[in-house]
C-alpha cells in the first residue's frame, strides 16, 4: 500500500509530468521521419524491403505506426494518469480557496517587496471598512481586528488557477473525445465519374474504414444521386485555379434532391457526414464491337501520372463464358493535350485541347487466378506468362478506330472527368472544437491573470506626532511573475490614499521605504 | 485578377532596400554596443563589485547596477583617465544607438511596404509560400523589437542581438525566393489568413524568446564567475534574472497564440483534407514543438528545473519549430508542401 502510494505520488509529480512530456515529444519524432502505414502503406513496404533486418525490426516494434504503437500509447496514458492525479487534488484545493478568506496580514508589512505607509483622519475600523469597499470590485477582502490594529487582507487573480484547471480539464476532455471519435468515425472514398451515383454504404466505396463501434449496416442515409459535372480551371501559366464538383444529392429515405458544389476547401456537409473532393482525372470512353455482336461502350477512370494529366488506365471486356481465352483487355495512356514523340504519347497541358488515347490491345485471360486486381491496369502476371497476348497497338485521336486481327473494332468515343470523393463521419468533432476553444481560453487565463496579495494594517494615531491621524501600513506580494507589480502596487496605493482621505485635502503619503535589494524589477 | 508584375518587382526591390537598411542598422547597433555606456560601465562596475565582494569597500549604492545594468548607475569613481574615456564613449554610443533605431524604423517601413506590395501584386494575403512567410516572420520580429524599444528604451544596446537574427531571416528569405504567383486551390481559404498569420506571429515572438534565452545562458555563466572567452560577453548583458523573466514572458505571450494557430490549422485541415488531425509531418512537428514549450512552462514552475534546464528546453522548442519550418517543408514530403520551391 505504501509502495503504491509512493508510486502514485511520484507519477503525479510535476517532474514526472515534465519527463513524460519530453518522452511524448521524443516518441513522436519517428512518426515524421519514417514512412507511416496509416498515411502511406506502399512507402512502408518499400522501406522494409530496402532495409532488410533493420526494416523488419522497426516493423516489429511498431515504428511504422508510431501513433498507434503500444509505447506511444503507454506514454500518453501515463501522462493522462499523471494529469488526473495532479488535477483532482488541485480542484479540491481551489474549491477550498474559493471559499476561504484571504489570509491574515503578516506581522511586518514593511518587509514585503512592495510596501508603503499612508495616514488617514479616519478611525482604524472605519478606514478598514472604507479601504475594503474600495478594493472589493477587483479584490477579495477580509477585515480582521488585531490587538491595537485593524487589518485588511485582499487577494485577487483567482481566475489564474481557474484558467489553469479549465485548460487541463479541457485537454483531458479533448483526448477522451479523440478516442471516442476513433471508435465512432468512418471514412469511405470513391472514384466517381461524371454522371454516376453512389449511396453511403460500405459496399459502395473503393476503400472504407470504420471505428469499432460503427454499425456499418446503419450508416447515415444519403446518396450522391449524380455527379453532374466536374470542372477544373487553370490560369494562363498552367497552374490550377479551382476544382469544383457539382453534385445532386439527397438525404433520408425519400429526401428531396438538392444541388451543391464541392470545392477543395468546401466539403458538402450533410447531417453528420462530409463529402470532400480529394482528386480528379479523366475517364476516356471506348466502344468495342466484336464481329457479329452488339457494340459495348465503357468509360474507365484513368489515373493522372503528372501535372498535365498524362493518365494511365485499362478497360476489361470479358469474353463469352463458354469460350476460355476470349477476353479482351485494353491498356491505355490518355493525354488531354497530346504530344507524340517517337510514338510515345505525353500530355503537355492539363486541359483538353487535342485528346489522344494510346491503346495496347491484349487477348487471352484477363484474370487467370481470380484474385482481386487493380482496375487501373491489366494483370502484369498474365501478360508476362503469356496468358494475355498483345495483338495490336495504336494512338487514337477522338473518333478514330483501331481494328484487331480478329476483326474487333475499338473506337475512342470521348472522355468524361472523374472526381475522387471522400465521405467522412465523426460525431465528436463539434465537442472537440468546444474543448479546444476552452483550452485556449483556459491558457489565456492561466498565463495572463496575475495573482496578487495586499494587506493593510491600520493603527490609531499616536499623540507623539500630534496629528491624531491613523497610520496605514500597506504591503503587497506578487504571487505570479508576470507584469510590473511595482507600478501596479503604486497605483493601488494612490487609490487607497484617495479613498481614505476624508478631509478632501491631499492625502499625506509618508515616505515609501526604498526598494529592498533583490526585489523583482520589471 | 492577373499578377501585377510591375508591383511584384517593386516588392523585390524593396526586399533589397530593407535588407540593406537592416544591414546598416546592425552596423550601427554594433557601434553602440562597442562604444556604448552600458557595456563599458557595466563592465567596470562588475569589476569593482568583485573587489567589494572581496571586502575592500562596503558602501557603494551604484554597484547594484552590476546586477541590473539595464538601468546603469553613474560611472563609479575611477581613475581620472578612465572616467574621461567612458564619457566620450558614452556620447559616441548614444549617437550610434540613435542612428541604429532610425535605420531599424526605416528598414521596417521598407519591409512592411515589401510585404504589403507583394500582397497587392498577387491579390491575396502575402504569406502563401516559404519566401513570403519568412518575410512576414522577420517583419513580426522587427516590429516586436520596435515595440519593446518604445516601452523599454534602455534595452536599445541589445539591438545587435535582435537585428542580427532578423538580418539572417532576411537573407534566408532571399534564398527561398519564389516568383510572385497565385495560390493553388488548396490554399484558397480565409484560413490561410488566420492560421498562417497566427503561427507567424507566434514564431516571431518565440524567436525573440530564443534570443533572450541564449543571452541568459551566456549571462548566467558569467554571473557564476565563469570568465572564459565567450562568457565575458555576459558583462554587457542584462541580469540573468531579468533575461529569464523576459524569456518566460515572451513564451507565456506566444504559447496561447501558437496553440490557437495549431487549432486553426486543425479546423482548416478538417475542411480541406477531411480530418482535423492526421499526423502529417507538419502536424507531428507542430505537436512536438507544442509539447516542448508546454514542458518549458511546467519546468519553470518546478524546483530543480528552473534556470538553465528550462532555458535549454526553450531552445529545444525553438529548434523543433525551426526544424518544422525548414526540414519538414523542404526535405520531408507531406500535405503541407507549399514551399513553392520545386
Amino acid at each position: 500500500m505504501y509502495l503504491i502510494r509512493r508510486l502514485w505520488r511520484r507519477l503525479t509529480s510535476m517532474r514526472t509530468a515534465i519527463v513524460l512530456l519530453f518522452l511524448l515529444a521524443l516518441a513522436a519524432v519517428p512518426g515524421s521521419l519514417l514512412p507511416q502505414r496509416p498515411l502511406n502503406p506502399s512507402k512502408v513496404d518499400a522501406y522494409i524491403a530496402g532495409h532488410g533486418a533493420w526494416g523488419r525490426f522497426l516493423d516489429r516494434i511498431g515504428a511504422y505506426d508510431v501513433f498507434g504503437s503500444f509505447w506511444f500509447s503507454a506514454i500518453y496514458l501515463l501522462l493522462f494518469a499523471s494529469l488526473i492525479g495532479c488535477l483532482i487534488p488541485r480542484i479540491a484545493v481551489y474549491a477550498r480557496a474559493l471559499r476561504a478568506k484571504p489570509i491574515k496580514a503578516p506581522r511586518h508589512l514593511d518587509r514585503l517587496a512592495e510596501n508603503a505607509t499612508l495616514s488617514t483622519a479616519l478611525a482604524p475600523a472605519d478606514a478598514a471598512r472604507r479601504a475594503a469597499a474600495d478594493l472589493r470590485p477587483r479584490w477579495r477582502t477580509a477585515v480582521r481586528e488585531e490587538a491595537g490594529a485593524t487589518t485588511v487582507s485582499a487577494e485577487k487573480g483567482y481566475s489564474r488557477e481557474a484558467g489553469n484547471l479549465i485548460f487541463h480539464i479541457s485537454l483531458l476532455a479533448a483526448l477522451i473525445l479523440v478516442a471516442i471519435g476513433k471508435l465512432y468515425s468512418y471514412q469511405g472514398s470513391i472514384v466517381s465519374v461524371e454522371g454516376t451515383s453512389f449511396c453511403n454504404r460500405p459496399i459502395s466505396y473503393d476503400t472504407f474504414h470504420s471505428g469499432r463501434l460503427v454499425d456499418t449496416g446503419r450508416l447515415a442515409n444519403f446518396c450522391i444521386d449524380d455527379l453532374n459535372s466536374f470542372t477544373a480551371s487553370y490560369r494562363a501559366d498552367g497552374s490550377p485555379q479551382q476544382f469544383r464538383a457539382d453534385v445532386t444529392y439527397s438525404t433520408g429515405v425519400n429526401g428531396p434532391a438538392k444541388r451543391d458544389t464541392i470545392t477543395v476547401n468546401h466539403p458538402l456537409r450533410t447531417e453528420g457526414d462530409r463529402v470532400y473532393l480529394i482528386s480528379h482525372g479523366y475517364a476516356p470512353t471506348v466502344t468495342v464491337t466484336r464481329p457479329g455482336q452488339a457494340p459495348i461502350t465503357d468509360t474507365e477512370a484513368f489515373l493522372g501520372e503528372d501535372q498535365n494529366f498524362t493518365s494511365e488506365g485499362a478497360f476489361s471486356f470479358p469474353g463469352a463464358d463458354d469460350k476460355l481465352g476470349s477476353d479482351l483487355g485494353l491498356s491505355g495512356v490518355f493525354a488531354p493535350t497530346a504530344q507524340i514523340t517517337a510514338g510515345v504519347v505525353t500530355s503537355v497541358a492539363p486541359t483538353v485541347k487535342d485528346p489522344v488515347l494510346a491503346l495496347l490491345a491484349y487477348t487471352g485471360t484477363l484474370n487467370p487466378t481470380g484474385q482481386p486486381q487493380s482496375v487501373y491496369s491489366l494483370n502484369a502476371a498474365a501478360i508476362s506468362s503469356g496468358k494475355l497476348k498483345q495483338v495490336a497497338a495504336k494512338n487514337l485521336a477522338l473518333g478514330q478506330t483501331m481494328t484487331l486481327p480478329d476483326g474487333t473494332t475499338v473506337r475512342f468515343d470521348g472522355y468524361k472527368q472523374w472526381a475522387s470523393l471522400q465521405v467522412s463521419h465523426d460525431p465528436t468533432q463539434v465537442y472537440l472544437l468546444i474543448a479546444a476553444v476552452l483550452m485556449v481560453a483556459g491558457l489565456l487565463g492561466s498565463l495572463a491573470v496575475r495573482r496578487r496579495r495586499l494587506w493593510l494594517r491600520i493603527t490609531p494615531g499616536s499623540d507623539q506626532q500630534g496629528t491624531g491621524r491613523s497610520l496605514v501600513a500597506v504591503g503587497g506580494l506578487a504571487r505570479s511573475d508576470t507584469g510590473n507589480f511595482s507600478a501596479e502596487f503604486a497605483a493601488v496605493v494612490e487609490r487607497l490614499a484617495a479613498a481614505l482621505d476624508s478631509t478632501g485635502g491631499p492625502p499625506e503619503v509618508a515616505a515609501a521605504s526604498p526598494e529592498p535589494l533583490g526585489a523583482g524589477r520589471d | 485578377m492577373a499578377i501585377n508584375t510591375g508591383l511584384a518587382s517593386l516588392s523585390e526591390g524593396l526586399w533589397t532596400a530593407a535588407t540593406g537598411t537592416y544591414m546598416l542598422a546592425v552596423v550601427a547597433y554594433t557601434g553602440e554596443y562597442a562604444f556604448g555606456r552600458n557595456g563599458r560601465i557595466a563592465g567596470t562596475a562588475a569589476a569593482v563589485k568583485h573587489v567589494v565582494n572581496a571586502g575592500a569597500t562596503v558602501k557603494q549604492p551604484a554597484l547594484v547596477g552590476a546586477g541590473a545594468p539595464i538601468d546603469p548607475p553613474p560611472a563609479p569613481a575611477g581613475p581620472y583617465g578612465a572616467g574621461i574615456v567612458t564619457k566620450r564613449d558614452s556620447d559616441a554610443g548614444r549617437r550610434w544607438g540613435r542612428i541604429a533605431v532610425l535605420l531599424t524604423v526605416l528598414g521596417a517601413l521598407l519591409h512592411l511596404a515589401c510585404v504589403a506590395i507583394r500582397g497587392i501584386a498577387v491579390d491575396r494575403v502575402p504569406w502563401g509560400n516559404m519566401y513570403e512567410f519568412t518575410l512576414v516572420v522577420g517583419l513580426v520580429a522587427t516590429l516586436a523589437w520596435l515595440i519593446t524599444l518604445n516601452r523599454m528604451p534602455q534595452l536599445r544596446y541589445l539591438g545587435l542581438f535582435v537585428m542580427m537574427p532578423v538580418l539572417v531571416v532576411m537573407f534566408l528569405a532571399g534564398t527561398l525566393y519564389t516568383k510572385a504567383s497565385k495560390l493553388v486551390p488548396a490554399l484558397q481559404s480565409y484560413w490561410l489568413a488566420i492560421h498562417v498569420s497566427s503561427v507567424a506571429v507566434a514564431e516571431g515572438i518565440l524567436l525573440t524568446s530564443a534570443a533572450l534565452t541564449a543571452m541568459y545562458l551566456v549571462r548566467i555563466r558569467f554571473e557564476k564567475g565563469n570568465l572564459r572567452r565567450l562568457t565575458t560577453l555576459g558583462a554587457r548583458l542584462p541580469s540573468a534574472a531579468s533575461l529569464d523573466k523576459a524569456a518566460y514572458r515572451t513564451v507565456a505571450f506566444a504559447f496561447p497564440i501558437y496553440t490557437a494557430g495549431v487549432i486553426f490549422g486543425a479546423i482548416w485541415a478538417e475542411a480541406a483534407w477531411g480530418r482535423y488531425w492526421g499526423w502529417d509531418p507538419k502536424e507531428t512537428w507542430a505537436f512536438i514543438a507544442w509539447v516542448i514549450y508546454a514542458m518549458y512552462l511546467h519546468a519553470r514552475a518546478t524546483a530543480g528545473w528552473r534556470g538553465r534546464q528550462a532555458a535549454f528546453i526553450n531552445l529545444l522548442g525553438f529548434g523543433a519549430m525551426t526544424f518544422n519550418f525548414f526540414v519538414v517543408n523542404i526535405v520531408i514530403s507531406g500535405l503541407h508542401s507549399y514551399a513553392g520551391l520545386n
